[in-house]
């Protein structure tokens, strides 16, 4: 499988680097609660300076998951290797981990210095010492002048920037983060993005993230894991997991996915030839299948890969190109994205960016359209 | 134009301020009076503030003599601190008590804490008299906790207990404990557990975070009820009467004597509005705080 790769300017990749050691090692771990299984022999290896998101929905297990890396939970079964020692029996306020919690769990009896200061003052660090340390943290968070004031007194924005101070301060090996932007409104929440990436840069802690916005997983971890029903659904980084993702579940979780369901044809290296068992169409695809001919499997194709256009007269499907009527046309701004009704019930979604105003639109509501795309845009993906 | 009619709301209003100035103001008002007016031998047994001179002039007697005897005479000075050094010690204990207590039934779980705050309360559903004559059996000469000494071995005699300090002790810290235990459990469950996990996170061990979290946001629970118990205990009368040891004097005690077996009205009166004054302080100071922790 080809390997794209968006990296951060100058970021080293060590999980591409079998010699590299792995800075947070997640060995089998299974956690269950009553009859749930919150999370199932997961195996996760994390390494040192990465900003790792764990992304999935509610009951997913990414909390969970969470919370053992802090040590609220105890594993039922598996290790957790944190720099090479096993935390599994030590308790959070010994573990060398902070966590900015969801809430943010500001103390409220507490001015914003002294929320800083808890975890110094809790180490018996030297007045002199906390003071510095405090300082230099609110200036990381550019909140100097606000020392005084209580989290009541403070926007969510600002409140958010004290919990980070706060989990910051004591340089933990490991900064867990629970829905960090979760609170935030929209635009203060992609700015925020940007400043914690750029915190994390600056001081190169390694950071945990657990979210359940995939856009917010994609514009600033590392690596993601794609977390389903307690188990690993898949890890890599933000393109590799968009690009190629390996099951259905991911392919529509991550992004919007038009899937359909078909037969291997032909399957090689360079490439596979699927007959679609919905529609009088083939879809060619250029990299290698999981699966071999013969195999039923999905073909998923993102929104944004497909061109649209106005079909000619009696054109029909044929290979990547699938023929239908405009049901829905949805204006966001930046994109349109169309509803292309195929017929039986089945209908996809093919978006195209706005280009020009609104008034050159060349396509309508119920026009009949043809909908193509290229072979590097169909994902093969075992049923 | 508007009709000035009342609203609905001030109606409202008004009625819990009516009943208060009926019920409360206009007797407290009337007790004063009693207070700066001299004893007489008739009934009532004291002698009117405004009375009319033999000239036909309205005149103001005012007697401040009850007043000063008050602060002169250290028989009333100590039954006053003596009191309060009763319920003030009483309140700790119910503080001492009750607080595990309501921690615990802020951390049980959910479905089991109805029924531990109905064990709470659930001596309420007895007459209070009965339950301090209760413990009169208990601590009696030959009560239940001297017959069960004597029966294990552990004394020879009877210790005396009943008509002590202890019992004393006992009967207020048994009576009042609910009173301490509801505020401090109404604060301690709205805790947010997620502020213990945030201090356990950055380095406090369990005893550490209790002292700096949990102790400092109970304040207000631990203030309000410490007053609940510290207020009544200070006029406490039946308590003390039926447990208490005969010397020591306390100020419900005293009033009780003024009044009906002296008949000095004047001097009772002048007793209780001080007592008063005593506990409009802490009362105040109190509101105070729990404006504070309200805002």
């Amino acid at each position: 499988m080809q390997q794209t790769t968006i990296a951060r300017p100058g970021a080293a990749e060590p999980w591409r680097d079998p010699e590299a050691e792995p800075y947070v090692r997640i060995l089998n771990v299974t956690k269950r609660f009553g009859a749930t299984v919150a999370v199932d022999d997961v195996s996760l290896d994390i390494y040192r300076g990465e900003l790792f998101a764990l992304l999935g929905g509610s009951g997913s297990g990414k909390t969970t998951l969470l919370r053992m890396l802090a040590g609220f939970e105890r594993p039922d079964s598996g290790r957790i290797l944190l720099d090479g020692q096993d935390v599994a029996d030590v308790p959070p306020y010994e573990r060398p981990v902070n966590m900015m919690f969801q809430s943010y769990a500001l103390f409220p009896h507490m001015t914003v210095e002294q929320n800083i200061a808890f975890g110094l003052r809790m180490d018996g660090l030297p007045r002199r010492e906390i003071r510095d340390r405090v300082a230099a943290m609110l200036e990381l968070v550019r909140l100097r002048g606000f020392e005084k004031r209580r989290p009541h007194e403070l926007s969510g924005g600002q409140r958010q920037r004290v919990a980070l101070a706060r989990s910051l301060v004591k340089q933990p090996k490991l900064l867990l983060l629970d829905e960090p932007l979760g609170a935030l409104d929209k635009n203060l929440r992609e700015q925020t993005q940007f400043e914690l990436v750029t915190i994390q840069e600056k001081l190169g802690i390694t950071f945990v993230m657990v979210t359940h916005d995939q856009e917010e997983a994609m514009t600033m971890a590392t690596r993601l894991a794609v977390m389903n029903h307690g188990y690993l659904a898949q890890v890599g980084t933000p393109a590799e997991v968009y690009e190629y993702p390996q099951s259905r579940f991911v392919a529509e979780f991550l992004g919007t996915a038009n899937v359909f369901e078909g037969l291997i044809k032909t399957a090689g290296a360079s490439g596979a030839l699927i007959e679609s068992t919905e529609f009088d169409a083939f879809f060619e695809s250029d990299t290698d299948p999981p699966k071999p001919a013969g195999a039923r499997v999905f073909v998923a194709v993102r929104p944004e890969k497909m061109r649209i256009r106005r079909a000619e007269a009696g054109e029909l499907p044929g290979t990547n190109r699938l023929v239908g009527t405009v049901r829905d046309i949805a204006y966001y701004g930046d994109f349109f994205m169309f509803v292309v009704d195929l017929g039986e019930g089945r209908s996809i979604r093919v978006s195209r960016p706005n280009l020009a105003r609104l008034t050159e639109l060349p396509i309508t509501w119920d026009d009949r359209v043809a909908v193509e795309w290229e072979p590097f845009a169909t994902v093969v993906l075992p049923e | 134009m508007r009709l000035r009619l009342p609203s609905g709301r001030t109606l409202v209003l008004a009625l819990p301020f009516l009943w208060l100035g009926l019920f409360f103001l206009a007797p407290f008002l009337i007790v004063a009076k009693i207070a700066l007016s001299e004893g007489a031998l008739g009934i009532p047994p004291y002698a009117p503030v405004l009375r009319w001179t033999d000239q036909g002039v309205l005149t103001i007697v005012l007697n401040l003599g009850n007043l000063a005897t008050l602060v002169s005479d250290p028989f009333y000075l100590e039954a006053y601190l003596r009191s309060l050094r009763v319920a003030a010690i009483s309140g700790m204990l119910c503080l001492l008590i009750g607080y595990p207590m309501a921690y615990a039934i802020a951390r049980a779980p959910e479905r089991r804490r109805n029924l531990l705050l109905m064990l709470v309360v659930l001596p309420f559903w007895t007459s209070f008299l009965l339950r301090v004559m209760a413990w009169i059996g208990l601590l009696a000469d030959n009560g239940v906790v001297n017959n069960l000494l004597l029966a294990a071995g552990l004394v020879s005699q009877p210790i005396p207990l009943l008509y002590t300090d202890f019992a004393l002790y006992a009967g207020i810290v048994y009576c009042y404990l609910p009173f301490m235990v509801l505020p401090l459990y109404a604060n301690l469950s709205k805790l947010d557990p997620v502020l213990l996990e945030a201090a356990a996170d950055l380095g406090a061990r369990p005893w550490r975070a209790f002292l700096t979290v949990t102790l400092p946001l109970s304040l207000p629970g631990i203030i309000a009820g410490f007053m609940l118990v510290f207020i009544p205990a200070v006029g406490e009368f039946v308590i003390p009467e039926l447990l208490g040891g005969p010397g020591a004097q306390l100020i419900g005690r005293v009033l009780w004597t003024e009044f009906f077996q002296n008949r000095d009205w004047p001097m009772a009166a002048a007793l209780a509005i001080v007592l008063l004054l005593l506990l409009v302080i802490p009362i105040a100071w109190f509101q105070h705080v729990q404006g504070k922790a309200a805002r």
